[in-house]
């Protein structure tokens, strides 16, 4: 909402400066979003009239002027505008004004003395129109300083209203509050019914009183369409974002401003029997003003008259039709002033893409109760600027579909527990009545009460707590103090068993991980190659197709990183995600339908260790990755299953299992992606369920052994193929009690093996809590590993 | 007894010559080897007549113990050079890098939402996290947002195409979550779950913290950015109170006790009554400019109703906030784009 600050001023004038008052405004919930100024900073032009235009003895498009600028003496100025003419009056910048850009001299023009400067509209920054000089009113006082003539100095004042305050979306609102806020007084211009010369009416009907429970309509005749308007009109409804048209619809959107009473002007020749306000018929059709055919919905109240039986006029309260509305020909009027319910009108300009200062109003919400005042106000200009003769008014209204205003009860008590702060009810009471609501005091001392009424104007105040919201805002919100809040202390929970999210990026970034957060909507095509998801959630409106699909892997955005990064010749690229992945899921929650689990992902590429020193540089490899996922759990032992993946090399992942359950993948990524995607060298990735690496087990102690340890290694010798992990299980499985660990600590494949065989080396340690062991068990617990590795995975002792 | 002086003297000159243990080893036997002088002299005291042998075997054994200490020293003195040596030897170039793997980092928004938490933690209140797929009701209903309410339209909100196999018509009870609002919602069921059978609820206090998506997109909104989201329930949970935590939150977060954040009335369906909280920096690049930094206010009754809570006996106030711009405040950053864009270049600066 835009307006001047003068006609605010005009309305409600407390003693602050204009920055005080933005202040004023905006502490108390309307906005101040903008202020600029209605001109540029200049001085010392003054309003002037020429006596005289002579052409210039030595120029053709050069005029020498004499001009009276209330100075004694007439001024001998140089003008090349082609409008400047004996007898018109102009702005004229005097000798030592100074404009934008520009510092008034003597001059001479081709040998002629010039004494300053007959200004354009653009010379004084109020528009962009150069065509000429800009002509003043032929009553405009000489010699007066253009500043205070043109009310330059007034300001232009931007709100961003918030939806509840439909109420603001007027001059008269803004200044009521003003007044409720400052105490100033409100003096809101007197209207006067314009008594009726004629008596043509036409008859209104409700047929839909649900959208339309009031309607004013008045016959004005005899106006004259082409009649200017007046400056002081043009100039505020132009301050306040409204371009000029013609001085019938500027009286209506100044009203509309004035009041906030939208109008809307039909001509009333073109208009054929009663004026119905109804729901369409299936399959009607609309011009509106704005060159747009629509077909309203059926749920879209319409202005329509009798013509041909039954024709559509408007769309109410949103837009008028091309074929009724007014033009410069229009001698007679239709004028329409209505009550649209908000409900009937929210939403339903949006459907056809666009919205109008009307609907943007009653959408929020328009005094009930002003329709007549509106209409009164808007006859009376419209019969003193265009002339005319008015008709009576005729109301139609629906009492039953009108807004209620129900009483709301405040409690004093409440007003305190609710704010925090002391305030005494007869502060309360003066405050409610301020804001122009109707209270009726009940109750004493300490439960006194208040029942509000709120007005018709005000939409927003339903509950106690929006008449607590008021105290609030006419207190001050920066008057409510901000201490330290009191509580009962209690301690939070600090679980040594469930790692938070946080804690567990902190390990993964320890790991030299860098975290990174992408979008978790992505192209269709990642979800394909990186999860073999054909059938992702769907975004139905998404920003962009390559951020189309909702992700069932972090693995995509990470690669989309690396390119990202490898573009700006990154070579080592080491990230991590944590995120939700989502997809369809019939047994899916908490959301029925989706199963969005949160994980944790990381990828590696480029050099295994930052390029240094006294190292030799080497890839990252599935191992590198693999000690960190291990990492990761430990102190659980994980297993790692031969699996295959979509977005993985078949030969090189793994699904991560632990306690038999899946609860992630590892892999190089497969060549088709490196090749697609760019990426140069393979790189390395993981993805793991969160929730698993967030639970985390209570240490469990076991004694410490005071008897000696015996070490024995055991190297076997078995097929290239045989995995070390169904091996290890199986000894370990197999050991016997005073066995501590098994472990592999070399694999050798070469010279002393043959063809298609490999050595694994596994230290053995052996313990018992209670006693030194002896040779016999030692022995007899490495036979037994032995005996299981020969038996069952074709293994032999290395000689 | 002048040759045993001299003898000292020229055996303390030969270990002195030494300059190596065997070289030192060599002059020790000269003197007190097998065949040494001083073992010489020794020998010879047997042939002295009985009253001299007395004193000359004292002067001999005062001599043997000079030279055996000349022999301790001049050996401390050889491991000495030697073990300096070896140190001069084995020297480093310290200013050489270290070697091995270096650390990552967290990424800066991420960073924020950890202060924020820990913040919040220490003043007693919990994480909350709830899907980001939500409900309609969730994320609209139950936080009194009525049904032709603007924020509802496709505009803002994205919505799912529902599954092919039923038509692909869009999915009218889901969206992606357009604040994390709903959690509150979720964490104000799950708390009267847990304590409905008591008289008097324990206070809830907890922090949401989480991604939201709007449909926006350019220098200032992105189609999915952060937020989170601050809930207190209790008895006595007031205007004043929401005032106390959130300037104090501000003014730690910003470790500035001098920055000015002032509350002014604003609208949200959700709470009643509802502030928009500014803050203003006193020094830097933003000096003395009011910026708009988050929405509150006290939980709408009918919030408090649909979160299962009786509204005349509990009170409590909200709050929302967005750590992507709270974090692009701290550090001076310009473009939220650059957030979600994955460049190491920028993300590495905040480790």
């Amino acid at each position: 909402m835009q307006f001047s600050e003068s006609w605010l001023r005009s309305l409600c004038n407390p003693s602050l400066t204009s920055d005080e008052l933005c202040h004023v405004l905006t502490m108390a919930g309307l906005e101040v979003e903008e202020v600029a100024s209605a001109a540029p900073a200049f001085n010392n032009i003054v309003v002037a009239q020429i006596l005289s235009a002579e052409k210039h003895p030595e120029a053709d498009k050069l005029k020498v002027c004499k001009v009276d600028a209330g100075r004694g003496e007439p001024l001998q100025i140089v003008c090349g505008a082609p409008n400047a003419a004996a007898g018109m009056k102009v702005p004229c910048a005097l000798v030592g004004a100074v404009l934008p850009g520009i510092e008034i001299k003597k001059a001479k023009l081709r040998g002629v003395e010039s004494f300053g400067m007959l200004c354009s509209a653009r010379e004084l920054g109020l528009s962009e129109d150069h065509g000429g000089l800009l002509p003043l009113p032929a009553d405009a006082p000489v010699g007066t300083d253009i500043r205070s003539y043109l009310d330059l100095d007034d300001r232009l004042i931007t709100l961003k209203l918030t939806p509840n305050r439909a109420d603001c979306l007027s001059l008269s609102g803004i200044a009521r509050e003003l007044s409720a806020l400052t105490g100033a007084p409100l003096q809101l211009p007197e209207v006067a019914a314009v008594p009726a010369v004629h008596q043509d009416t036409r008859k209104i009907i409700l047929d839909a009183p649900d959208a339309c429970p009031r309607y004013c309509g008045r016959i004005v005749r005899g106006v004259d369409a082409k009649a200017p308007t007046p400056e002081w009109m043009k100039r505020r409804i132009e301050r306040s974002g409204i371009r000029s048209i013609s001085a019938l619809v500027d009286v209506t959107n100044y009203v509309m401003l004035e009041l906030g009473q939208p109008l809307h002007a039909f001509d009333n020749t073109h208009l054929h029997g009663s004026v119905h306000v109804r729901y369409p018929q299936p399959g009607e059709k609309l011009l509106l003003l704005n060159g747009q055919t629509v077909e309203p919905g059926s749920d879209t109240a319409l202005i329509a008259d009798e013509a041909g039986g039954a024709r559509a006029l408007a769309m109410a309260g949103v837009m008028g039709g091309e074929d009724s509305g007014i033009t410069d020909a229009t001698t007679d009027l239709f004028l329409e002033s209505a009550f649209f319910t908000p409900k009937a009108i929210a939403g339903k300009a949006r459907v056809f893409g666009f919205s109008s200062d009307a609907s943007h109003r009653y959408e929020r919400g328009v005094d009930f109760e002003l329709q007549r005042r509106a209409i009164e106000r808007a006859t009376q200009l419209i019969v003193d600027i265009c002339g005319g003769q008015s008709g009576p008014v005729v109301e139609a209204v629906a009492a039953d579909h009108l807004p209620a205003r129900k009483p709301v009860r405040l409690r004093s008590a409440r007003v305190v527990k609710v704010l925090g702060i002391p305030v005494a009810a007869d502060r309360i009471e003066s405050m409610i009545k301020g804001l122009g609501l109707a209270v009726e005091r009940q109750g004493t001392d300490g439960e006194v009460s208040f029942l509000v009424t709120p007005p018709s104007f005000r939409f927003d105040i339903e509950i106690e707590e929006d008449l607590i919201e008021e105290i609030a805002r006419i207190h001050g919100y920066d008057n409510i103090p901000s201490p330290p809040p009191t509580a009962r202390l209690a301690m939070m929970p600090a679980s040594e068993t469930l790692r938070s999210p946080m804690s567990l990026r902190r390990l993964v970034a320890e790991r030299d991980y860098q975290e990174v957060v992408t979008y978790s909507f992505v192209e269709a095509a990642w979800e394909a190659d990186f999860a073999a998801n054909t059938n992702p959630v769907v975004l139905a409106n998404p920003i962009a197709s390559q951020m189309g699909v909702m992700r069932s892997t972090l693995i995509g955005g990470l690669v989309g990183v690396l390119v990202a990064n490898r573009k700006r010749q990154a070579e080592r690229v080491r990230v991590f995600e944590l995120g939700r992945c989502f997809q369809r899921q019939a047994d899916g929650g908490p959301v029925a339908g989706f199963h969005q689990p949160l994980r944790l992902a990381g990828l590696a590429a480029g050099p295994a260790v930052a390029e240094q020193w006294g190292e030799a540089t080497r890839k990252v490899d599935f191992y590198d990755l693999k000690a960190d996922v291990e990492a990761l759990f430990a102190p659980r032992r994980l297993e790692f299953v031969k699996t295959e993946h979509p977005a993985l090399h078949p030969g090189r992942c793994a699904e991560v299992r632990l306690d038999g359950k899946p609860v992630g993948v590892i892999g190089e990524l497969h060549p088709r992606w490196v090749q697609k995607y760019e990426l140069g060298t393979a790189s390395v990735a993981f993805e793991l369920e969160l929730v698993a690496l967030q639970a985390t087990p209570f240490p469990a102690y076991v004694e410490v052994s005071r008897f000696p340890s015996v070490v024995r290694d055991l190297a076997l010798v078995v097929p290239q193929a045989q995995q070390l992990g169904p091996l290890l299980a199986a000894l370990r499985a197999a050991a016997p009690a005073i066995v501590r660990d098994v472990a592999l600590f070399d694999v050798y494949q070469g010279k002393g093996l043959n063809e298609g065989e490999k050595s694994l080396a596994f230290r053995i340690v052996m313990q018992d809590t209670q006693r030194t062991l002896e040779d016999a068990e030692v022995e007899s617990a490495v036979a037994t590993l032995l005996v299981v590795a020969t038996r069952d995975f074709k293994a032999s002792l290395r000689g | 007894m002048d040759n045993l002086d001299q003898l000292v003297i020229s055996a303390t000159a030969d270990f002195a010559a030494a300059t190596e243990p065997a070289r030192l080893e060599d002059a020790k036997a000269r003197y007190l080897g097998k065949d040494g002088s001083l073992t010489a002299l020794l020998k010879g005291l047997g042939k002295l007549p009985a009253e001299e042998r007395k004193s000359a075997g004292a002067a001999i054994n005062v001599a043997k113990e000079r030279i055996e200490s000349a022999l301790t020293a001049r050996r401390d003195a050889l491991k000495n050079t030697q073990l300096e040596a070896q140190l001069a030897a084995e020297a480093l170039d310290v200013t050489l890098p270290g070697r091995g793997i270096s650390r990552g980092g967290l990424h800066p928004v991420i960073k924020s939402l950890d202060r924020v938490e820990q913040l919040f933690r220490s003043i007693g209140f919990e994480v909350a996290d709830g899907p980001e797929i939500e409900t309609d009701w969730h994320n609209f209903t139950a936080l009194n947002t009525p049904e032709n309410h603007p924020a509802r339209s496709m505009h803002d909100t994205f919505y799912l195409q529902g599954p092919s196999e039923h038509g692909g018509k869009v999915e009218e009870d889901v969206l992606l979550r357009t604040h994390t609002s709903p959690v509150q919602v979720r964490a104000m069921l799950d708390h009267v779950e847990r304590h409905k059978h008591l008289e008097t609820m324990p206070e809830l206090r907890v922090i949401c913290p989480g991604r939201v998506y709007r449909v926006d997109s350019d220098a200032t909104h992105s189609p999915m950015f952060h937020q989170v989201e601050g809930l207190w329930i209790g008895e006595n949970v007031s205007f004043a109170d929401l005032k106390g935590v959130v300037a104090d939150f501000l003014r730690r977060f910003f470790e500035s006790d001098d920055l000015k954040v002032r509350f002014r009335p604003s609208f949200f369906p959700f709470t009643e009554p509802s502030a928009e909280i500014d803050v203003a920096f006193m020094s830097g690049s933003l000096e003395g400019r009011w910026l708009e930094i988050a929405g509150c206010g006290m939980v709408h009754p009918n919030v408090l109703r649909f979160g299962g809570f009786d509204p005349e006996k509990y009170t409590g106030f909200a709050f929302g906030m967005g750590p992507d711009r709270l974090t692009m405040l701290r550090y001076g950053i310009n473009d939220l784009r650059l957030f979600f864009e994955g460049d190491l270049r920028f993300l590495s600066q905040f480790n």
